[in-house]
């Protein structure tokens, strides 16, 4: 009883994370991805630690479980920022302008694609094709959505962002 | 030949949803056999892309003896240029809920999922919604009707259908091997009813009106409308709901900017239509005798003059080696070893004769490649170099 006590309280938060999303998803193989998801949306990113706990938690083996998260472009499995933007780079996208925008990113950024700034705030990524091709160039961060992208507009979005830094406001839902 | 100039708007999809109960319980009181005839009468093909009869998938499903069974609405819609699914499921979500339901009714199952693509996040919230009003409504008919969201993670290939159970099943998104088909052997392995968006909002049309609205659109083997998204150097890019059988003159008429080079039919792995070959390409599935048809998932991209196609092409390569799932080895190795061909010739370290032995390597990948995605990348490369083959060295 005392030592359960003892285990409970120095449970980090991500196996409590792992804990409450198996409660919600269940044990079975098919609730994986969701449960991978949940951690990511917490977390920002899949680490080692997390993929072997839920590994456990599903009874399969940690490789099978890293060898799903890292079938997904979604799932990071490298310690990403609190805003991850991700700008397509698909044709509709990169005939409109897509390499100004994201040259205006990393201009105010100061950072490549694939890199996070040194505070952890930002990182930056391209992705495929998003969906919103007649609206190019686009890019989400974290899961909202921006389009009809320019130089200026890309600026004056993430000085808002940058506004809000240290604020309690995370869209990562 | 010239041109018509009368594409014919339609306006299916995007009318009102508000009949969508009346509609439920009206197709849930005709007998499952008739609605199926319904569907196979009017001739409605999958909207996805493949262009499978509809139809015919719900009766297969429905011959299966299974106890239980799956609806899955397929709105992984990851093929550039299209943006036509996330468009219904926002402006119409219950037209596709009630399909769904009606599939259900049909082929005897009564738990259906939404495969929503991850970049689609956003929408999650408002579809839950829609899906708890239209699960409290199908419980006020005696329907227990289950229907649940699941979320895809960025990944192209799970549009592909056994894909995309495995994905759902928990696994690395790898195609099947088929047959079995899905109506017989599906998510989890059993029978499994899998529609594009855009076809379930079709069926709802077809119960509404009756197959005979729907099958006087459009032409032989491709009958009905179809959304098509249009994107790239258009002045008015968007979604349009379009008569199938349309020529594709007609269409850059309409659409063009006045300067258009060339146009790409179906995404990335659609094909490339050059101007001289407008006149003699329609839109539709194949089966036609005369001149080209292409079939499409949407995706209409409009290239102008100043579009260099080598750019274009590398950007689909660059898509399709990051999109390739690596199980197979013709689609794994063979878009890289295309990407770095292109590349090569362009650098002028290969001569132009290399782009010939691509063009077999593509060839080989068609027949050898487990899945679509390796089948088709021979579709945008070889009509792209193969028109376009000066652009490809120079």
């Amino acid at each position: 009883m005392f030592l359960n006590f003892i285990v409970f309280f120095q449970m980090c938060p991500v196996s409590e994370l792992i804990l409450n999303l198996t409660d919600q998803y269940g044990h079975e193989r098919t609730s994986l991805l969701p449960i991978l998801q949940g951690v990511v949306q917490q977390e920002n990113y899949l680490s080692e630690y997390a993929m072997i706990e839920i590994a456990r938690a599903l009874n399969l083996s940690a490789a099978e479980v890293y060898g799903t998260a890292t079938f997904y472009s979604f799932l990071e499995y490298k310690k990403m920022g609190k805003y991850l933007i991700r700008i397509c780079k698909t044709i509709s996208c990169s005939m409109k302008g897509k390499n100004q925008v994201l040259m205006a990113i990393e201009d105010m950024l100061k950072i490549k694609v694939g890199e996070t700034t040194p505070d952890g705030m930002f990182s930056l990524l391209q992705t495929n094709c998003l969906g919103f091709c007649h609206m190019a160039p686009a890019m989400l961060i974290n899961f909202d959505v921006y389009t009809d992208l320019t130089p200026e507009k890309v600026r004056e979005i993430l000085s808002g962002y940058l506004n809000r830094k240290g604020g309690a406001n995370d869209t990562r839902i | 030949m010239t041109p018509g100039y009368d594409l014919k708007r339609v306006d299916f999809i995007f009318q009102t949803e508000s009949d969508w109960k009346e509609i439920l319980q009206k197709s849930l009181s005709r007998p499952p056999a008739e609605l199926i005839n319904e569907l196979i009468s009017s001739e409605l093909k999958g909207r996805g892309g493949a262009g499978f009869p509809t139809g015919l998938k719900w009766k297969l499903a429905a011959d299966e003896l299974s106890p239980i069974k799956y609806i899955i609405c397929n709105a992984d819609e990851g093929e550039p240029g299209t943006f036509k699914d996330r468009e219904i499921l926002s402006k119409v979500p219950m037209k596709v809920l009630t399909a769904m339901a009606v599939c259900g009714f049909v082929i005897g199952s009564l738990e259906a999922y939404i495969y929503l693509r991850g970049e689609y996040f956003f929408l999650k919230p408002a579809l839950n919604k829609a899906i708890q009003e239209f699960q409290a409504t199908c419980h006020d008919l005696n329907f227990d009707f289950r229907i649940k969201l699941f979320m895809g993670a960025g990944a192209y290939i799970c549009g592909e259908e056994t894909a995309l159970f495995e994905s759902m099943e928990g696994k690395r998104g790898e195609p099947r091997n088929k047959p079995p088909y899905p109506t017989s052997f599906g998510y989890l392995g059993k029978p499994t009813v899998i529609n594009n968006v855009e076809t379930l909002a079709h069926t709802y049309t077809i119960f509404k009106y009756g197959a005979k609205r729907f099958y006087d659109l459009g032409v032989q083997y491709s009958r009905g409308s179809k959304l098509f998204s249009v994107s790239g150097d258009s002045p008015k890019p968007g979604i349009y709901e379009l008569e199938l059988g349309m020529s594709l003159l007609d269409f850059v008429h309409d659409f063009g900017d006045g300067d258009t080079k060339a146009v790409q039919v179906g995404g990335a792995s659609g094909f490339l239509v050059p101007q001289k070959r407008f006149a003699e390409t329609t839109i539709g599935f194949q089966g036609k005798l005369t001149g080209i048809s292409l079939p499409t998932g949407g995706s209409m991209m409009l290239f102008n003059s100043s579009r260099s196609m080598y750019n274009v092409l590398d950007n689909y390569l660059e898509f399709f080696r990051e999109e390739s799932c690596g199980q197979c080895t013709p689609c794994r190795v063979g878009c890289q070893q295309l990407l770095n061909g292109i590349k090569a010739v362009k650098r002028g370290e290969k001569t132009g004769q290399y782009l010939d032995k691509l063009l077999r390597l593509t060839e080989t990948m068609q027949y050898t490649a487990k899945c679509g995605l390796g089948q088709s990348v021979a579709n945008s490369f070889s009509s792209i170099v193969e028109n376009f083959r000066e652009e490809m060295i120079y």
